[in-house]
């Protein structure tokens, strides 16, 4: 029992820690919501890198592999994000690379998203029909994440 | 005594002024520069596309859509010098290009010269488009004219004291516009393929490509990047030590617009890719070639 709260300890620790090195003096509840937002980004990512490490024929085409990856970005298009986006989470925060249009432009930004789930949905529709068909839908999946990073997102690499 | 210097003097400022007006007039195309060249508007298609005229020529918040571009004009462009805005090119004889001829159109794009003998403001990227060949010109031009006329009027541009002295654009090419290939030697025909996409039509260096406290382009940090003109970000640098991407990688990114690691171009880039994917594969192949041969 001792064990183990010393160990949960030894983690809050360390994971206070990196929090306030990448963000600090940061209220915390905007912490959390840049913090889940960026993990549902990530979870795009991975996704996607499934998707598009077979269309770049990096790695073997999966019929079964691809239809998962697809299946789970259409998914994720369709989760309530509301909470992850609180006002003042902008580019003034560090770490953050939402820029502040996004509050401005709600309506556009919906609009957009609903474009990404039509995207995502018919990547799910193509992803296992063959190698082809994953390849055809990459670039309508791509137009639809950039659309938003255009005006949306803070250009810096 | 110091009346005869006074009059020297004012002999020199005279003389002074007379090459600085002369220096600084409109170098024009020889007027036979398009007689040998018959355009193609299809062919003209893909040179606009490649250009990327429409990005900064359509109007404000146009979404990319199938069908011929309306270039309505009204895009700003907030620089240090001032605050450009893109005019009307579209075929409209009053607001647009469609009472110019075509030698004129091409004195714009490849000189940055008004049908009117005046300079245009370098955001135009004509030192770039300078580098095209006549051919690609002419097949342009019999392009645009096949594109819809629309009567929005061009706005000034809004730049102040000194920069709105368009008189002295003539000082600032002089200086600063060179026709010449920033990469030289012997190219395979593909990576000479992707200079003429990069240095020319694509015009990449005019964001990539850091410049001087005058706005010319530092040619000795060929594309390794620079501040963003809007303020905020930074443009990355796209050499193989900036960047570090092989060819498919950038040719995938090109056609997609997903970076190696899956994330996905963003802000001006994206109306990039959205005519990179356009091109030809062989061509996003071509600017790839050019850009991991760099040195």
């Amino acid at each position: 029992m001792k064990r183990l709260a010393t160990a949960l300890t030894v983690l809050s620790v360390a994971g206070f820690g990196t929090t306030a090195l990448a963000q600090d003096d940061v209220d915390p509840a905007i912490a959390a919501a840049m913090k889940a937002r960026q993990a549902h980004m990530q979870l795009y990512a991975h996704n996607i890198g499934v998707l598009g490490g077979m269309a770049r024929e990096r790695i073997p085409y999966d019929a079964d592999a691809a239809q998962a990856a697809a299946s789970n970005i259409a998914a994720l298009t369709t989760l309530n994000q509301s909470t992850y986006w609180p006002e003042g989470s902008d580019t003034s925060v560090e770490g953050s690379k939402a820029l502040p249009a996004i509050w401005e432009n709600l309506d556009d930004v919906m609009s957009k998203s609903e474009d990404l789930v039509m995207a995502a949905a018919a990547m799910e529709d193509a992803a296992g029909q063959g190698l082809g068909a994953l390849q055809g839908a990459m670039g309508g999946l791509g137009g639809a994440c950039g659309a938003c990073h255009e005006d949306y997102r803070l250009s810096d690499d | 005594m110091w009346l005869a210097r006074l009059k020297w003097g004012a002999a020199l400022v005279v003389a002074g002024g007379a090459v600085g007006w002369w220096l600084t007039a409109p170098d024009l195309l020889p007027d036979d520069y398009l007689t040998a060249h018959s355009g193609d508007a299809a062919a003209g298609e893909s040179v606009f596309i490649a250009a990327g005229c429409a990005s900064c020529h359509t109007a404000p918040g146009a979404e990319y859509v199938e069908g011929p571009p309306v270039l309505a004009g009204g895009q700003r462009f907030e620089t240090a010098f001032g605050t450009f805005i893109a005019p009307n090119i579209s075929t409209d004889p009053d607001h647009g290009i469609g009472g110019w001829s075509d030698q004129q159109l091409v004195n714009a794009i490849q000189r940055g010269i008004s049908p009117g003998g005046a300079h245009y403001y370098p955001a135009f990227p004509y030192t770039a488009y300078a580098r095209a060949t006549a051919q690609d010109m002419a097949d342009l031009v019999a392009y645009m004219r096949t594109l819809p006329a629309e009567a929005t009027p061009s706005r000034p541009h809004e730049v102040g004291f000194p920069f709105n002295i368009r008189r002295s654009l003539g000082g600032w090419k002089m200086l600063f516009a060179d026709e010449d290939w920033v990469v030289t030697g012997d190219l395979d025909p593909r990576v000479e393929r992707g200079r003429y996409l990069v240095e020319a039509l694509g015009h990449c260096g005019e964001c990539h490509t850091p410049r001087n406290a005058l706005g010319g382009l530092d040619r000795g940090n060929w594309l390794t990047g620079a501040e963003n003109p809007d303020g905020e970000g930074r443009i990355p640098g796209i050499t193989p030590a900036e960047l570090g991407w092989s060819a498919p990688d950038i040719a995938a990114y090109l056609e997609s617009g997903f970076t190696p690691d899956f994330d996905t171009a963003g802000g001006s880039m994206v109306a990039v890719i959205e005519n990179t994917s356009r091109l030809p594969e062989e061509d996003r192949a071509a600017i790839a070639a050019y850009l991991t041969a760099l040195p």
